[in-house]
Order: C-alpha cells, then sequence, then structure tokens
C-alpha cells in the first residue's frame, strides 16, 4: 500500500503550521509520505463557481499524477481539496464519456485507481492504532470539533461521518484525552468561499461558532481544514472588531493536538506560526 | 433518464438545468428549508427558495431576475441545502450553473463585482504558476477589486509566521496547466 | 362438435382505436369451430349482453369468447349472462384484447395482429373447456376484529349489533388504542377519554363479543367463511377470574422504573401494571421482560401483597383455536420516531418533544395532570413551537406521503397550549395547511384568530440548546425566505404516522397485501376501500393510511355492514376453478404415487391424504386429494407433481398446451 499525499496549495502557503504538523506525525509514526509528482491547485471555490470544465480538469490532473506514480491512496489534508478531488473522482467515475472528455482536456490517462482520504481517515487508519504508550501529555482539554462544511457535505458523495453532529474528530480527540463537548455548530459554515471578498460575512459567521464554542466552555476549536483555520483564527481581530468581543479561544489542527499529546515541540507542529496564542498545558 | 427522454426543447433556465446538470427544479415544493439553514439567507436578494421558485416560472422575466441576482454569488457551496432538502434538490450545484451562465451573458450583479475579481484573481494566479500564490493572488486582487487597503493588517503578521511567500513556486506542469486554462476557456466560447 | 361464438368488444374507444376490430371479427370467422364473430362498441352494456345471449340461443353455442377488456374487470358479468342463456357460465373465457393489447401499444397492424393472437389462445382454449359447478361453503357466523383501537371498537360493536359473534383480539393489555391516548379531539375538542371510555366497556360487556387483550394472531389458515384462526394468549401470570383489580400489587412492585408505554416514556410504570386507569379490562399483566423475578428468580412481591391470590408465575400462554367466518383488520398506525433528524435533535434535548408526547402532556390524565410543562424542569413554555411535517413529505429522511392527520392536530395542540397558557406564545411552521374536512377549516381559522396561533410559513432546519433556550431556525417563505429565528422553551414536532409494528408481518399471516409502506392495500382504491383482495377479510382505520377519527369509524362501521352482509347468507358460492388429483378404477386408483411432494408447496394447505384400504383394512395405496374448499387454484401443485396427476379445473395442462399450440401453428 503506497500513500500519497497532496498538500495543497494552503499548505505550502497559510497554513505551513497545518503541513508541519501532518509531516511531523507521519515522522513520528514512521509513515512515508510521498508528495504527488509536481501536483497542481485543484481550483477550489474560484473554479466550479466560474467553469466546469476547469474545475474538473485540475483535480483531474492530480488524481492522474498520483496514479501515474503508483499511489494506491493519496491523503489530502486541506479539506477543501478533498472535498473537490472527491467530488471530481466520483463524476468522473459515474461518467465514462466525461471522464474522456476531461482525459483529453489534460492530456493524460485517468482511471480512477487512486484511493482519496481525508486527514482524519489517514489518522484513524495510521496513527490512533499505534496511539497506545505514546501518549506523553495528555491533552485533558474541553474542545469543540469544528468539521466545516467540506468534510461532509455532500454526504452522498463523500460518504464521510454523518452530516449532522459528526463525530469522526470526537472520537480521535477523545483518545488523546480531551473532553469533547456537544456543540451544534460543528457542520455550520465558516463563510470560507467569501474570505477576502466579503470580509463581513466571514466575521458573522466564523464569530458565531467561535462563540457558541467559548460561551459552552471549550478550551480550544479543533479544525481539519486550513480555509476553518485561517478565518477562525488569521481573521481573529476582525471577528472580534465585528462582535465587539476580545474571543481569545485557540484554533487548533487535529494533528497538532495529536503531535502535542505524543511531544513534539510546539515548533515541529508550528504551533508558534497561529495567530491567537495557543497556550497548552 | 427516462425524464429527459419527453424534454421539449426551450430556452428557460429551468430546461437546462434538467437538461446540463439533471435537476428538477419543479420537484420543490418550497417549504424553505434551505433558506431557514442558509447562512447567508439573510443577506441574499433572493433566498434559495426564491431562486428555486423563480426558475420554476419559466418566463424570461424571472430567469433574468436570477442571472442577475446577487444571490448567485453570495452563496458559499456550504452545501447544508441540498444536506437537508427532503426532495434532495442539489441547490449547490444549480448555483454553480447559474454562476456561469449569469456570467457567460454578461449579467453578474454589480455588487457581486469583488467576488468574481476574487474568483478571477485566484484562476489567475494559478494559470501561471500552476500553484496559488498567496501574496499573487491578494495582490492581483487588490488591483482588480479597489480594495487597497483591506487587511493590509494581516501581512507584518503573516509573514513574521512564516505563512506568506515572496516568490511564487512555479511547477513543470506549468504549460500543462495553461493548456488547461486554454481549453476550457475555449470551450466557455 | 364445438360451436364457439366470438364477441369482440370496442371498449368505447379504449380497444378499436389502436386495435382494427372489424378485421379481427373477420379472421376470427374463420377459424374452424367459430359459427359467429361478431363486434359491439360496449360488449358489458344490456344490449351488448343481450347480444351474446340471443346468439348463444341463436346458434346453439357450446362456447363463448368474450374479447374485451381483463377478466377481473367482466368475467363473472359475461358469465352471469352465458349462464341466463342456459350455458354452463365456465364455458366463457375472456380475451384481454385491452390491458393486454390496446392500451400498450400503438395503433398498427402488428398490434392487430396481436390482439388476433390473443382471441385464437382463447377459442383454442374453450374448445377444451368443460362444464363446472360451484363449490357450495358453509359460513362461520363469527368475526375476528384484529386490533382494539377505536375502528377495531366501532367494527366489533356494529358486528356484534346484529346478532354475530365477534372475537376482538388486542395485542396490548388494554383496548382503546391511541384514542385512549389523546387529550382532546379536533374539531370540536371534546374529550377524547370520555367519548371512547364508554365504548370500551361496551365492548367489554356485549354478550356478543369476547375480548383476548394482551393476544395476538399466531396464524390463519382457510378462506371467505371458514377460517382457521390460532390465537396466542400471552400469559398476563395471573388468573383474572380470581383478580378484582384492586391495583395493590401495582403499588407494591419493586421495580418502578420502566418507561411508560401509554405516556409515550413521559412516566414510568412498574413491571406488574395496569396500562391506564380506565383500561378495559382494568387488571394487570405481568410485562415479564422486566419483572425481577423472571430476570433473577426472587421477588414474588406481587404474590404475597395479593388479597386473593391472583398471581401466577408459571401460567404458560394459551393457543386458542378459533372457526372464524370473517376478519376485520383493524392494527392501526405507530408514529415515526423523530430521531432520524438529527437537526431537530430529538432524542437529544428533553423538551423537544412529538405529538403524541403532547397529546399526553395535555391530557388530564396525563403525568402533569393536563399543565402543559417542559419535561426537563416541570416549567411552564413561554413560547411554544410546532413544527409540522417533521417526517411526512420527505422522501429524503421520512416518508413521501401526507399523513393527513398533522395539520389538524397540530392546530389543536397550539389552541390548547393557549387555552392554558393564556400568556404564552404558540409559534406553527407548516407548509400547506390541509384542512379538508367538516369544520376543519373553521377549526384553523379559529387558532389563528381567536387563539392568534402564529402561523409561520416554512420549514425548520435546525434546533439546538443555548442557554437553556431550544434555537428554533426557520425562514418566513412568505416573505422571499426572511430568516425566523425563535428562542423556545418547547418544541413539539408533529412527526409521520406510519404504518403500525408487526403490520407486515400481520399481512402475510393472512395472505393480504400491502403497500410499499407496510399499510394494508384495499382491493380497489375508490371502489372497494374496505375491502383487502382477499375474500373475507376487511379493513378498518389507520392500518390502511393515516386516518382521524371520524374516517376511521366511518371505515370501520362499512367494514361491519360487509362482515354482516356476508353473515347474512346461509352459504357461499366459490369458484370450481380448484386442483384435482385424479381418479380412476382400482386397481390402479389414481396415477398419483403419494409422493406428497405437492403437500408442503401448497400455501392454503388444501392437500389432503387418501387411503385405499382392502376389505381387510390393509392399506392398499395412499394418495394426495385436494380440499376444495381450501384450494384456491394457484397451480403449485400441478406444476411440481411428478407423474402429472393433478390438474386445474378451468386451467387444465390441454387447454395450456391448446392455446400454447395455438400461437405457434399457423391459422
Amino acid at each position: 500500500m503506497k500513500t500519497g499525499i497532496y498538500p495543497g496549495c494552503s499548505l505550502n502557503g497559510s497554513a505551513r503550521d497545518y503541513n508541519e504538523s501532518v509531516f511531523a506525525l507521519a515522522e513520528a509514526f514512521g509513515l512515508e509520505l510521498e508528495q504527488v509528482s509536481d501536483w497542481n491547485c485543484c481550483g477550489a471555490t474560484a473554479a466550479h463557481n466560474l467553469n466546469k470544465d476547469l474545475s474538473l480538469a485540475l483535480p483531474a490532473r492530480i488524481l492522474a499524477l498520483a496514479e501515474k506514480n503508483g499511489m494506491d491512496e493519496i491523503i489530502v489534508p486541506c479539506a477543501a481539496c478533498y472535498n473537490r478531488l472527491t467530488l471530481t473522482q466520483t463524476e468522473l467515475r459515474k461518467d465514462p464519456e466525461l471522464r474522456n472528455h476531461v482525459s483529453g482536456i489534460i492530456e493524460m490517462d485517468y482511471k480512477g485507481t487512486s484511493g482519496i482520504i481525508n486527514v482524519i481517515e489517514w489518522i484513524d487508519k495510521y496513527i490512533t492504532p499505534n496511539l497506545e504508550g505514546r501518549i506523553v501529555i495528555p491533552y485533558a482539554h474541553k474542545v469543540a470539533c469544528y468539521y466545516g462544511c467540506l468534510l461532509v457535505r455532500p454526504h452522498k458523495v463523500l460518504n464521510y461521518d454523518r452530516p449532522e453532529d459528526p463525530q469522526s474528530m470526537d472520537l480521535v480527540m477523545s483518545k488523546i484525552g480531551a473532553e469533547p463537548i456537544y456543540y451544534p455548530f460543528k457542520t455550520e459554515c465558516c463563510g470560507a468561499g467569501l474570505s477576502i471578498s466579503r470580509t463581513d460575512i466571514v466575521s458573522k459567521l466564523s464569530g458565531k461558532i467561535i462563540e457558541d464554542a467559548e460561551s459552552r466552555g471549550a478550551e480550544a476549536i479543533i479544525v481539519a481544514c486550513p480555509m476553518c483555520h485561517s478565518n477562525l483564527d488569521m481573521r481573529r481581530n476582525d471577528i472580534n472588531k465585528y462582535w465587539g468581543k476580545e474571543f481569545k479561544i485557540p484554533v487548533i489542527f487535529i494533528t497538532q493536538a495529536i503531535g502535542h499529546a505524543i511531544g513534539l515541540t510546539d515548533k515541529k507542529i508550528g504551533l508558534k506560526r497561529h495567530f491567537v496564542d495557543v497556550k497548552i498545558s | 433518464m427516462s425524464h429527459t427522454a419527453t424534454l421539449t426543447e426551450k430556452d428557460t433556465l429551468a430546461f437546462h438545468l434538467e437538461k446540463n446538470i439533471d435537476v428538477l427544479a419543479r420537484k420543490c415544493y418550497q417549504c424553505g428549508k434551505c433558506s431557514a439553514g442558509c447562512p447567508v439567507a439573510g443577506e441574499m436578494d433572493f433566498s434559495p427558495s426564491m431562486v428555486m421558485r423563480l426558475l420554476q416560472t419559466e418566463t424570461p422575466a424571472n430567469d433574468e431576475k436570477t442571472l442577475r441576482s446577487y444571490s448567485i454569488w453570495l452563496c458559499l457551496t456550504c452545501e447544508m441545502c441540498l444536506c437537508r432538502c427532503p426532495m434532495e434538490i442539489d441547490i449547490p450545484s444549480v448555483m454553480d450553473f447559474l454562476r456561469q451562465k449569469s456570467l457567460k451573458e454578461k449579467k453578474v450583479n454589480p455588487k457581486a463585482r469583488r467576488i468574481i475579481a476574487f474568483h478571477k484573481s485566484f484562476l489567475n494566479s494559478i494559470k501561471y504558476t500552476g500553484r496559488l500564490f498567496e501574496l499573487g493572488l491578494t495582490l492581483d486582487y487588490k488591483r482588480r477589486s479597489l480594495t487597497l487597503m483591506q487587511d493590509v493588517a494581516l501581512a507584518p503578521r503573516m509573514i513574521s509566521r512564516g505563512k506568506l511567500h515572496f516568490i511564487p513556486e512555479i511547477i513543470k506542469g506549468r504549460p500543462q496547466v495553461a493548456k488547461i486554462f486554454k481549453k476550457t476557456s475555449k470551450k466557455e466560447n | 362438435m364445438a360451436r364457439i361464438g366470438v364477441f369482440i368488444c370496442h371498449c368505447g374507444e379504449n380497444i378499436s382505436a389502436t386495435v382494427d376490430c372489424a378485421k379481427v371479427a373477420e379472421t376470427i370467422g374463420k377459424l374452424r369451430h367459430v359459427v359467429l364473430s361478431t363486434e359491439y362498441k360496449y360488449m358489458c352494456s344490456d344490449p351488448g349482453q343481450t347480444l351474446i345471449k340471443d346468439a348463444i340461443k341463436e346458434y346453439n353455442l357450446t362456447g363463448v369468447v368474450v374479447s374485451a377488456c381483463s377478466p377481473r374487470m367482466h368475467e363473472p358479468t359475461f358469465r352471469r349472462a352465458c349462464a341466463e342463456a342456459g350455458l354452463n357460465p365456465y364455458m366463457c373465457e375472456m380475451a384481454n384484447l385491452r390491458e393486454h393489447c390496446s392500451w400498450v401499444h400503438e395503433k398498427n397492424d402488428i398490434t392487430t395482429e396481436k390482439a388476433i393472437d390473443i382471441v385464437r389462445t382463447q377459442v383454442e382454449k374453450v374448445k377444451l373447456n368443460y362444464a363446472l359447478q360451484p363449490i357450495k361453503v358453509p359460513v362461520t357466523r363469527r368475526a375476528l376484529v384484529i386490533g382494539g383501537g377505536i375502528a377495531g371498537i366501532q367494527a366489533a360493536l356494529d358486528i356484534a349489533n346484529t346478532g354475530h359473534r365477534v372475537v376482538m383480539v388486542e395485542r396490548s393489555p388494554s383496548i382503546g388504542g391511541h384514542m385512549s391516548q389523546l387529550s382532546e379531539t379536533f374539531p370540536t375538542l371534546d374529550c377524547s377519554q370520555c367519548i371512547l371510555t364508554p365504548r370500551m366497556v361496551e365492548v367489554a360487556q356485549h354478550p356478543n363479543i369476547t375480548l383476548y387483550t394482551y393476544a395476538e394472531v399466531e396464524s390463519v389458515e382457510g378462506f371467505i367463511g371458514n377460517f382457521k384462526v390460532k390465537i396466542r394468549k400471552k400469559a398476563k401470570s395471573l388468573d383474572e377470574k380470581i383478580c378484582t383489580g384492586c391495583g395493590l400489587c401495582t403499588t407494591k412492585c419493586p421495580q418502578k422504573k420502566i418507561p411508560n408505554e401509554f405516556e409515550q416514556g413521559m412516566g414510568n410504570r412498574p413491571a406488574i401494571y395496569i396500562p391506564f386507569p380506565q383500561a378495559v379490562p382494568n387488571k394487570p399483566v405481568i410485562d415479564r421482560e422486566n419483572c425481577t423475578y423472571y430476570i433473577k428468580g426472587k421477588c414474588k412481591v406481587c404474590e404475597i401483597v395479593c388479597p386473593t391470590k391472583a398471581i401466577r408465575f408459571d401460567q404458560p400462554d394459551e393457543i386458542l383455536d378459533l372457526d372464524i367466518g370473517a376478519i376485520v383488520i383493524a392494527t392501526g398506525f405507530d408514529v415515526k420516531h423523530a430521531d432520524f433528524f438529527p437537526e431537530y435533535g430529538y432524542g437529544k434535548y428533553k423538551d423537544v418533544i412529538d405529538g403524541l408526547q403532547f397529546e399526553r402532556l395535555a391530557s388530564a390524565s396525563g403525568p402533569t395532570s393536563g399543565a402543559i410543562l417542559r419535561p426537563s424542569d416541570g416549567q411552564v413554555p413561554k413560547n411554544i413551537v410546532f413544527v409540522a411535517c417533521a417526517g411526512s413529505r420527505d422522501p429524503a429522511k421520512g416518508i413521501e406521503y401526507c399523513s393527513k392527520i398533522c395539520c389538524m392536530y397540530t392546530a389543536k395542540h397550539a389552541m390548547l397550549y393557549k387555552h392554558k397558557v393564556h400568556e404564552g406564545k404558540a409559534y406553527i411552521f407548516y407548509m400547506d395547511i390541509r384542512a379538508a374536512g367538516k369544520n376543519y377549516e373553521e377549526f384553523v381559522r379559529r387558532a389563528i384568530e381567536e387563539d392568534h396561533v402564529e402561523y409561520v410559513r416554512g420549514r425548520i432546519s435546525t434546533i439546538y440548546e443555548k442557554n437553556g433556550k431550544l434555537i428554533v431556525k426557520g425562514a418566513d417563505t412568505l416573505l422571499g425566505g426572511q430568516p425566523v429565528e425563535v428562542e423556545a422553551d418547547m418544541v413539539v414536532l408533529a412527526t409521520a404516522g406510519v404504518a403500525n409494528s408487526g403490520a407486515e408481518e400481520l399481512a402475510q399471516k393472512l395472505h393480504v397485501s400491502y403497500d410499499s409502506h407496510k399499510f394494508f392495500a384495499e382491493a380497489h382504491p375508490k371502489l372497494k376501500p374496505v375491502e383487502t383482495n382477499t375474500a373475507g377479510i376487511f379493513l378498518a382505520g389507520a392500518c390502511q393510511n393515516p386516518k382521524d377519527i371520524p374516517d376511521s369509524v366511518s371505515q370501520a362501521s362499512g367494514a361491519a355492514v360487509k362482515v354482516a352482509g356476508l353473515f347474512s347468507q346461509d352459504e357461499l358460492t366459490r369458484e370450481p376453478l380448484v386442483a384435482q388429483v385424479n381418479r380412476m378404477a382400482p386397481p390402479l386408483y389414481s396415477t398419483c404415487v403419494g409422493c406428497f411432494l405437492c403437500q408442503p408447496v401448497c400455501p392454503y394447505q388444501a392437500i389432503e391424504r387418501e387411503e385405499f384400504k382392502a376389505r381387510d383394512g390393509k392399506l392398499i395405496k395412499a394418495v394426495a386429494k385436494i380440499n376444495e374448499g381450501l384450494c384456491q387454484g394457484c397451480g403449485t401443485c400441478v406444476a411440481l407433481c411428478r407423474s402429472k396427476s393433478i390438474d386445474l379445473h378451468g386451467y387444465s395442462n390441454q387447454q395450456v398446451y391448446a392455446e400454447v399450440m395455438a400461437l405457434l401453428n399457423e391459422y
């Protein structure tokens, strides 16, 4: 079983912390993670908003490259890329005509053989079974696991966890000693699609999520998506201004939380790069 | 699908939706659950269920209203509507389709200018390098949208945290990506 | 020498629009033995039937083929006509030109060709027909009513009052059904129990009604007029004849934490219990699954305290064998639990309840004695939200149909709330108000205009708890989908009405069809709404589809009339289209070799054993024999018989071969 990784643009830039923590975990558990060679951007929201063919062709090139690299599965830590890649794979698998059409555009063969897994599936498969005896600093905090939209919807295509009140992240967090709280905003949208063009909407939507998590006593919001992270963390000043409050709750990638629990340094898992200070005791 | 066999050619949005993405606007019975759960319904000129109603009428005036609406650009594709729709109507795909058509027919709502500027800057960035260059995207977006001062405060903090690259990463398959853009945009016209 | 008459019907234009009837008549007229081939616009009409009758006499016909619609529709009509003209009715066959040809094909030559072929098969078949005599069977004048809700009660009383005996079987410890759980009833707001309880008592006291509660139908065999029914009387673990119903045992039972079914889980009951104070019969049963004695082998407190020593721990289930002439199914409905809507938080939040739970809250005999108090903290809710269609009209997660009763009971709930909490605010989120019924629309208007119930048109997206309030997120679609958020203290979900648990199993026991939602199926959606497609079995109430009380009662009375009509006959006539094992002179007796493989495959247990014995009593041969009273003519045994010893009257092997050969041969 050869597992590849498609980091995507965010992990290469503003979500470097996420990237670092994913690779730090892989290293700590002795997992090979080869990058899809010469990968390109998946096109994100912009492509499917403006141009359907493009929104299929860009992910198709990535998937075709993964196949060429002989990868049986690729982990896609970015929930947005995971969503786009899975949607493309599903559409192309069920419609051979469309697959030929897209193959023509990217000038590469695409068979649809590489599996796509998100970061939690990767953790469930390769890390949680080997967690025993590895936890040195149990993550003894109340946490609000925030899944966002792209990890669980559309449910019929992604077929991952349940679309209302998902549990997979909560389960992983409880395994490292955390106490996941019930909270109704788990899958509400943070506004990512408009993160730069309508920052007011982002402040409003992200603020609701933060306010609710904080009011229920959560000490951290756990995420698995760089979009969610940048909205909840990097945009915190805007959010606080919009709401007239001082929200202090840190936003932590699930990979960082695990990394911390098994004793990796804050630097190694990118905790120093956050806008909202993270102090885990 | 059997229902497509009986479709009669009409130049209405509902017809094109059925033909191109297999979504039947007439299945909607206006329960409003989509509007109730939509995070941006309050900002929209027509809430999602209203958009579906406009489509159902299949009149040129209402089709025009739909394509010129701000709603289709505000939609975040968060998929909450589809997730809870009792009739499983794929509204996110409807929105995608409407955006593309609105753009092609140059009917974009003036208020959506900045949203489209962002999308275009985004695609432009990857068109030339293959991967997103966040600084480039931001600068290009500011140029397009004339929002020069927005988020300026973020930049130094991003730099100090190593989150902003100054030089774009350029992939080897750049010509290939450029070709993908060329081929897909040609089809558009 | 066969003399066959063929009558081709146009069925108005139903057949003639696609089939060239004149050509069919002409072609068929040339066939051997066909002495008359004619066409007419409506064969089933009076002149049409007269045409056939006259022809039988004039041409001295020995067989008739009516080429028209499905035999399901008019075979009895034409067979009767033949009988009136002196021809044995079983010498008449129908060729189905409508359902099998004209309705399903375009108008062209091939369609007409097919029509000719269909008629030819029947001409060849009818040549081999032979006269059959109807089978007469006696009628057992005792009805079985399954289910003791309002529909079953009504049906039982109506039948009993015509002077016939009724056996009522109810699986729970008391009759009364869902109606006994309701607070008030729409549109009159009269108290449900006040109007129901007298009926329940009447059932118990009626000399013609035998009531078995805590009992279930185990098996049903036989046929109309002659059902053999096995009833399992579950052990109540006490001697009902001795028990006085004093209830002392129920107060002393140490096991007190069992969720009370009658209160929809909003209260507890002991292991030995009477479901509710007005229960009929008003005697307890021991719920063995939850009784400490049956679980741990120790306790017996009830036995110790019982003043009449009525407790019987080792009482076995009892099986009763009953002869029954007609059956009324009145097993009612269930409410679909709302936990498949995770976005509404049913099961997670105590103050999100369903409609039936609200009925118990509003009921004077309920857990709060009729006060509307929220289950979580017993406070009076200041803001209450009712969510209509929480399950209905939702093919994605619920059911696609409209449950029919929810619009009205939701209006009633809001009204009851407003009558009890004057300063409170009641919202109903709805999509359409379906208030078609006598005084129903007026009732809804009253809720809106007089009781100031706030109707908001839009479906709720999600409900979550925050700071002790339930945040209900909806939209007002009449204001273009404007978001609406209500901070509610309590939410009531109008969950869908679905088929009762066990309906499918019962339908299979009774050989009655049911629909994809597991509701019992009526024989005809318009003209036979109380009949099932199994003769002698009728439907009453919500076991057919969700119904309100007036509809259930009406249908129950309808079913009762059907049963009374059946019982008014001295004997029933059955179609003689049954299987027969051949018989011949000794020493062979029959070609049947007595393997009896046919016995287990017969769905109706109609195959018996016949023994031929010598004078000294020694067995010469055992062969199969069909019980004509039980045989339904399905033909399974015919297909299975290895020695080809069984044949089916009206569909003999020879006749079927003749039909097939007609299609293979040129004409």
